[in-house]
């Protein structure tokens, strides 16, 4: 009797262990299967001319996308030089400050930042820059990805540092460093690799993005690094392409698409390798 | 005894609404050690942070009295250049993480935007890693990550980083009780050939420590300072009660 209910509480034990393996792993097979489909269509299409050249007018074959990656790259560039100031100050400012009122607003500003929808942060940068200079620009669609990443980096900014063991700042006061220093020749160095990650997924998380940048960097077909006019994307490529009748451009929609995803897992994974234990 | 550098006179502190420490007057004569005991709790580590006026970074407190350094109030003076006057040693051994064993004992200077040669920061770094009885061990490895140390060698670093600054007070707070006998004994070496430039002022709650090294003990009880004088006289003749049941381990 006693054996036989042993038995039974081992049965259900092996039985729920299964289940969450089983559930876990329902939860890659999506992940795989989207892989392995762009790999299998869009790796073909990666090669020089695809990086490099310029598309070509309808109907002629050849050509490239090297104008929407110059203008990821761009945008990339301008948003981080955007959010990455703002973001690590704000997260020193709340790692800094736990209990105030101003960093409970802030913290809560930031939750809403973080789940306000693409779209909406694309429309407030439309009403924001391109009404009023009159024009869409790649500045503009910098300023709509900065306000995407602000709250990851802001996040692991506030995280990192107050891991921090507080007696390192003390240590630096102790011996009559002035506040400023002690936060950005101590503090923001020592927790650089945290901060550095909360960076790299704020770049993985926007340069996926194609709806911040339908009303603001617009989309160009030539190759532009001025930031006062519009550019072009892959995330915007990809999206007019992969919806045109064309079969040399829903391939190169697949090979953008491929370029984005490797980029983008190259990037998680560093941030997993340089990610403080 | 030589005369005083440093004098507490009348010291009040409280954090909100709780009384730390009471009405404590204590001097300390120049280049001597004095060692501060007393039960956990009774205000040592507050006391020391007054000198050097880091309890500033506890929010909500209020400080009376006053603490006169050369006869200088310490309340009047700018905090940041107290605190170069008066180097503070932790507990927990505390190097900087992302800086080089050279780097930590400069840091004082690097973070005060001090600008020196090349040869006055070998100079500062060797004299200081001496002073700290460091310098044999790490000598061929300067620009190595001072963490890379063992626990003994970090604090014998950060005592190093202290004395960089050329400080005439020295401020420890239970300075070995992180590290082993070895360690230890080390440290106490240390700071016995210190006292002839340096005045040292360090909490413990070792015993057999403050008789070793100091020549002045005080004995604090829930927030008071109930009993000082040469270490020798405390360990031997106490006048409190108190003073003799913690000095001889039945209570603390
Ligand atoms: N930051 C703080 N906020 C509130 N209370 C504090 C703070 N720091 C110390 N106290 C209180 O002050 C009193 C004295 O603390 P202190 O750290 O000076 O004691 P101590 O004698 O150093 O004890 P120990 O031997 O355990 O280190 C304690 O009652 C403590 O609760
Ligand atoms: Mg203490």
């Amino acid at each position: 009797m006693r054996t036989g209910h042993e038995t039974w509480r081992q049965c259900k034990n092996n039985a729920f262990h299964g289940l969450i393996i089983l559930f876990s792993a329902i939860l890659f097979l999506p992940l795989a299967a989207i892989i392995f489909h762009i790999l299998k269509n869009g790796l073909h299409v990666l090669s020089w001319e695809f990086l490099t050249a310029l598309p070509k007018p309808m109907g002629e074959s050849g050509g490239g996308v090297g104008n929407a990656i110059a203008g990821t790259l761009l945008l990339i560039v301008l948003s981080s030089l955007i959010a990455i100031p703002i973001g690590i100050f704000t997260g020193v400012y709340l790692s800094e400050n736990t209990h105030g009122k101003f960093s409970h607003i802030i913290h809560v500003a930031v939750d809403m930042l973080q789940g306000t929808p693409s779209i909406v942060i694309g429309i407030a940068a439309y009403i924001w820059i391109v009404k009023p200079m009159g024009h869409f620009s790649a500045f503009s669609g910098g300023v709509a990805l900065a306000l995407m990443m602000l709250p990851v980096i802001i996040k692991s900014t506030e995280e990192t540092l107050k891991r921090i063991p507080n007696t390192l700042k003390e240590a630096a006061l102790a011996l009559g460093a002035p506040y400023y220093r002690t936060m950005l020749q101590i503090i923001i160095p020592t927790g650089f690799q945290g901060i550095l990650t909360g960076v790299l997924l704020g770049i993985a998380r926007v340069s996926g993005e194609s709806a911040p940048l339908l009303f603001t960097a617009f989309g160009n077909p030539f190759l532009n690094l001025n930031m006062n006019k519009t550019v072009q994307a892959l995330p915007l490529l990809i999206f007019n392409y992969a919806t045109s009748p064309y079969e040399d451009w829903q391939a190169y929609a697949w090979g953008s698409s491929c370029l984005l995803l490797i980029f983008i897992l190259s990037l998680t994974l560093l941030t997993k390798a340089i990610r403080p234990q | 005894m030589n005369p005083d550098i440093l004098t507490i006179e009348h010291l009040n502190f409280w954090i909100a609404d709780q009384h730390i420490v009471k009405d404590l007057s204590l001097s300390f004569p120049e280049n001597t050690i004095t060692a501060i005991m007393g039960p956990s709790g009774c205000g040592k580590t507050t006391m020391l942070r007054c000198i050097n006026r880091m309890h500033e970074l506890i929010e909500n407190t209020r400080v009376e009295g006053k603490i006169k350094l050369s006869g200088e109030n310490i309340f009047k003076l700018n905090a940041m250049a107290l605190r170069r006057r008066i180097g503070m040693v932790f507990q927990r051994p505390n190097p900087f993480p992302t800086m080089s064993i050279y780097n930590n004992v400069l840091a004082g200077y690097i973070l005060n935007g001090i600008s020196l040669s090349r040869k006055e920061k070998d100079q500062i770094v060797q004299e200081a890693l001496t002073q700290a009885a460091l310098w044999d061990e790490v000598k061929e490895g300067l620009h190595r990550k001072g963490t890379f140390l063992s626990g003994g060698q970090q604090q014998r670093l950060c005592i190093a980083r202290a004395l960089a600054m050329k400080p005439k007070i020295l401020l420890l707070d239970e300075p070995t009780s992180a590290l082993d006998p070895k360690a230890t004994a080390h440290i106490e070496s240390l700071l016995m050939e210190l006292k002839d430039t340096v005045t040292v002022i360090m909490v413990t709650h070792n015993i057999a420590q403050a008789s070793r090294i100091s020549n002045q003990t005080a004995f604090m009880y829930l927030g008071e300072l109930i009993e000082h004088g040469t270490t020798e006289r405390m360990f031997t003749v106490p006048k409190d009660k108190r003073t003799e049941e913690y000095l001889s381990g039945k209570f603390g």
